[in-house]
This record gives structure tokens, C-alpha cells and sequence, in this order.
């Protein structure tokens, strides 16, 4: 077993913790803040970012870059998105493998692609073309997903691994849409963990799901289950890599010393390579 | 027509997201039927996430129009808007924008709605417009005013109401009943502007209301002192030019002339 090199451990930045963030000391190695939400040209929200800045290294998260549209990227965003960039000399630069947009129309939902060999060719131009743009390696993150389609040519590992092998963009890694993606679709999370090239992953996201009706909602409400920590372990024991581990939480949000708790809990877990603290 | 524009000659990943587009954005059964799906559990997840995402955006842009005409009105009138108006921008904060539009072909003979909604929507835009330093009391002394320029802050934006919509906004701010509509006709010349992190309106005066739009771009302070001379008489056009400097630089109007 090789444990990891130094992970960093980190949270996003979100409303109702401003305050702890701006004005306390918060226990944290890096701070994630969702890039749209900051791609505004002044007030409170640069603000807020520049004064978190000043105390902690921030990554960049994305949800607009929609990376699998057969359209081409958005040039305009991406210029918005290297200006915040500059500005704030992010650690690292995230966004989703899925799309949003099509033609003139945004649907603001982080929507599944197809794994074809067709689709590969998109994103992996539309990944090329975003980093020439954004001077950076971009990093992909896996989705969560309640679709699958027909004639898909590869799995999604696969899709993943020869994207990072055609443009060298780095991996953030979300566990739990490993698991929700495993239990919607029936394939096994530890094949994925394998296929997965783990000297790529830059960053993992934890976070808790919802039981629909029929399938795994990935809400980001809840605490992190313990079948994503138990990933979370399998993929540590594995990773030979530095990285930066936080806590995603979006909705239903806690305070932060719950947060704070979970984040101790990753680091006991990174630590010890297992779920021993269970 | 649809809503969603057909690319011509899409194929492939193109015609699927085209086609799952219009699933989203207006339940086209025919395009879900087109979607090459092993497992079709989860559309109506994604359309779910769609509407609510939009809803939510809504909602939240818009607390005190809400307010006004009650929670069942407002989401009535959200789901008829984003049934007629699909998102364009990468950025929800656009999609708010359209709403006023469609409060007032629906509110017709309510027009304070529409109007309260223009107004939240303004202070919005103001929260997040571009930073610049503001002029402030103590600063005049230390500026050249023979040759300055006076210059709004870049948040300034100018708004005309027909009903007391500002006055309903200010009461539902102090969490009072609002007073009663007013459809009187009056005009109500407002500026809005962000003072540090506040953001504020106020109506403007007869005054104001001809000069506070031309220091959008900007107006010199001596041809400003020479125009009031003219039309008031050298004492009392100058106390006025004074005492106009003195009001928008303690309300943070003014961008700072030297910085």
C-alpha cells in the first residue's frame, strides 16, 4: 500500500459560513467555491472571495463550462471564467463531464453523455480548446447520473480514462457519485475505482445522496454515508498521489462545526487507509 | 415553433441534445421517445432538477414581489414563466430578468407587481455591479473643483415606476404591511446604487431628475455651478450646486474624481 503524499483537507465555501470563514480561523487546508457565483463583476461577492483568499488557497468549481456540448464551448465564459482565475490563482480549476447547453438554450442541469467514441472526440476537443483558453489544466469530475443510453461503446471509466490520456486534464474524483451512479445503473463502484486513472485524480468530493422513488438522488443535503466512506477508504488505500479531499455540501447545510467533524473523520480515514474509525 | 431551436442537419450527440433539450423545456413526448435510452427511469429526474433549478432561481431573486401577491400567485406566475421563456445564459442571475415581463401581462391591472419585481431586479444587478471608489464629504475639500468631473459610481442605474411599488418595497422591507396600490399615474423617478455593500434607491426631484442622468457619463462641476447660476441667480445657484455635492457624496453617488 502506498498512502497518499500530504492530502489536503478542505470545504466549500457556501452562505451561511461566510462569516466563520471571514472573520474565524477555520481548520482547513483549501476552501472550494463555485466559480459562476463569483464570475460577477463587483460587490459582495468578489469581496467575500478575495478576503477567503487571502487566508486560504481556493479551488475553482464550475457548473456552466458544459464540457460535453456538441456545439463547442462557450469562448465568452471562459474568458469570464480566466479573468476570476487570474484574480484569484486558484489551486485548481474544476468543472463536470456532462453538458448543460445546447444551441441557444442552458438547462442549468448537469446532463448525462452518452459513452461513445463520438461523444469522446467532443469533449476531448471542447477539454483542449478550454484549457488553451483558461491557460490551465482543467479538472474533470465524474457525474452522477440516472440515465444510461443504448449503443454506449465504452463504460464510463473507460470514457474517463482515455479522456485524461488524449488531453492530460486532471481528475476530481466524487465518490459519491461513484456509488450513486453504481447503485443507478448496476455496475460495480470498485471496477470503477480500478479503471479510473488514479495518478490523475487532483481532488475528491464527499457528499451524502437522497433516496428517490426508484433511484439515488445526488442532493448534497445529507451527511456522508457510510458506504461513500467506505470508498472514500478503498480509493485512498489506493492513491499515490498528493490530493485535495473535501466535504460537498449544497443544500440542508449544517454548521460549520458538523462540516468541520465530517472533515476529521476524511482525515482519520486518509490517515489509517480504511474505516476503521466506524 | 418550439421553444428549443433546431440545429440543422444535427446528428449524433447533437440531435440528442437537442432533442433531450426539448424534453426539459417542454415536455415534448415525441423527442423523449427519440432519446436512445437503455433505461428511461431517469428523465423525469432531470426535468425535475430543470424546473426546480428554475423555480428556485425565481423565487429567490425575487423575496419581496412574493411577498405581495403570496406565495400560490408567485409560483403560479414562475411555472408560467419558465414554461414560456427557457434559460440562454450560463448564468441563472440572467434568467431572473425576464420575470417583470411576464408579471405584467399577468398582473395586468395590478401593475405595482411588475413594477415591485423591476425594482428588485434593479438592486440586484446593483449588488454585483462593478466596484469603483467612491467620493466621500471628507474627501471635497482635497479635490481640484474647477476642473473636476462629477461621475456616478458604476452600480448607478435609473429606474421609472408608474405606481408606489418603491414605497410597497420599503414597507415589506421593515416586514409592514404594505400600504395600498397606487395606479394614480404619477411617475416616480428613482435612482439605485450600491454604497459599499448596501444597496440603495431614492426618488429623485425635479432637480436630480435633470442633472443625476447626465453624470452617467459625466459633467464638470463648473459647468454644473454655471447652468444652476444661470437658471437660479448666482447665491442661490451655487448654494444648490453645494449642497447637491454634498447630498450624493454622503449617499456614496459620486465616483471619486481623482482615484
Amino acid at each position: 500500500m502506498t498512502p497518499p503524499l500530504s492530502p489536503r483537507f478542505g470545504l466549500g465555501l457556501r452562505k451561511p459560513h461566510y462569516h466563520d470563514f471571514l472573520e474565524g480561523d477555520v481548520p482547513v487546508d483549501f476552501v472550494e467555491v463555485i466559480s459562476e457565483n463569483f464570475m460577477v463583476p463587483g460587490g459582495r461577492p468578489r469581496d467575500v472571495l478575495r478576503r477567503v483568499r487571502e487566508k486560504h488557497p481556493v479551488a475553482l468549481h464550475g457548473v456552466s463550462m458544459s464540457i460535453g456540448s456538441a456545439d463547442g464551448i462557450d469562448r465568452d465564459y471562459l474568458l469570464r471564467l480566466r479573468a476570476l482565475a487570474d484574480e484569484v490563482e486558484p489551486m485548481l480549476v474544476s468543472d463536470h463531464l456532462c453538458w448543460t447547453r445546447t444551441g441557444g438554450f442552458n438547462s442549468h442541469d448537469l446532463l448525462p453523455l452518452p459513452y461513445t467514441e463520438e461523444a469522446l472526440d467532443v469533449v476531448c476537443r471542447n477539454v483542449e480548446q478550454a484549457q488553451d483558453i483558461l491557460r490551465r489544466t482543467l479538472v474533470i469530475e465524474n457525474p452522477s447520473s440516472y440515465l444510461a443510453f443504448t449503443g454506449a461503446e465504452m463504460s464510463e471509466w473507460e470514457f474517463i480514462a482515455a479522456l485524461c490520456q488524449r488531453t492530460g486534464c486532471g481528475l476530481l474524483l466524487d465518490v459519491n457519485n461513484i456509488h450513486v451512479s453504481a447503485v443507478n445503473h448496476g455496475f460495480d463502484a470498485h471496477a470503477y475505482i480500478a479503471g479510473v486513472p488514479l495518478d490523475q485524480v487532483r481532488q475528491i468530493h464527499l457528499a451524502g445522496h437522497t433516496q428517490g422513488r426508484e433511484l439515488l438522488i445526488d442532493t448534497h443535503d445529507q451527511p456522508v454515508p457510510d458506504p461513500v466512506w467506505a470508498l472514500f477508504g478503498t480509493v485512498m488505500r489506493k492513491l499515490g498521489t498528493d490530493v485535495a479531499v473535501m466535504i460537498e455540501r449544497d443544500d440542508n447545510i449544517p454548521p460549520l462545526a458538523d462540516l468541520l467533524d465530517e472533515l476529521d473523520v476524511a482525515r482519520s480515514i486518509a490517515r489509517n487507509g480504511s474505516v476503521a474509525w466506524a | 415553433m418550439g421553444l428549443i431551436a433546431t440545429r440543422p442537419n444535427a446528428t449524433g450527440l447533437g440531435a440528442m441534445q437537442a432533442d433531450f433539450c426539448r424534453w426539459l423545456a417542454e415536455a415534448d413526448e415525441c423527442a423523449a421517445e427519440r432519446l436512445p435510452l437503455a433505461d428511461r427511469r431517469g428523465l423525469s429526474v432531470y426535468q425535475n432538477n430543470y424546473r426546480a433549478q428554475l423555480m428556485d432561481c425565481l423565487e429567490a431573486s425575487y423575496p419581496q414581489t412574493l411577498t405581495l401577491i403570496g406565495v400560490d400567485a408567485f409560483r403560479s406566475a414562475a411555472a408560467h414563466h419558465v414554461d414560456a421563456v427557457p434559460p440562454h445564459s450560463w448564468t441563472l442571475d440572467e434568467y431572473a430578468e425576464g420575470l417583470p415581463g411576464t408579471l405584467a401581462a399577468l398582473f395586468p391591472d395590478q401593475p405595482e407587481t411588475a413594477d415591485l419585481a423591476r425594482l428588485e431586479l434593479a438592486l440586484s444587478e446593483a449588488f454585483v455591479a462593478p466596484d469603483a471608489p467612491a467620493l466621500s464629504l471628507a474627501d471635497i475639500p482635497d479635490v481640484a473643483w474647477d476642473t473636476a468631473t462629477l461621475r456616478l459610481v458604476p452600480s448607478a442605474t435609473f429606474l421609472t415606476l408608474s405606481t408606489n411599488a418603491a414605497d410597497i418595497w420599503a414597507a415589506l422591507n421593515r416586514e409592514e404591511a404594505p400600504p395600498p396600490a397606487d395606479h394614480g399615474g404619477d411617475v416616480r423617478a428613482l435612482i439605485l446604487w450600491r454604497q459599499d455593500f448596501t444597496c440603495c434607491f431614492q426618488l429623485m426631484d425635479a432637480q436630480e431628475t435633470a442633472l443625476l442622468p447626465r453624470l452617467a457619463t459625466s459633467l464638470r462641476f463648473e459647468t454644473m455651478c454655471e447652468e444652476l447660476v444661470d437658471a437660479l441667480g448666482a447665491d442661490h445657484g451655487l448654494a444648490l450646486a453645494g449642497e447637491l455635492l454634498a447630498r450624493w457624496s454622503q449617499a456614496g453617488l459620486l465616483r471619486h474624481p481623482d482615484r
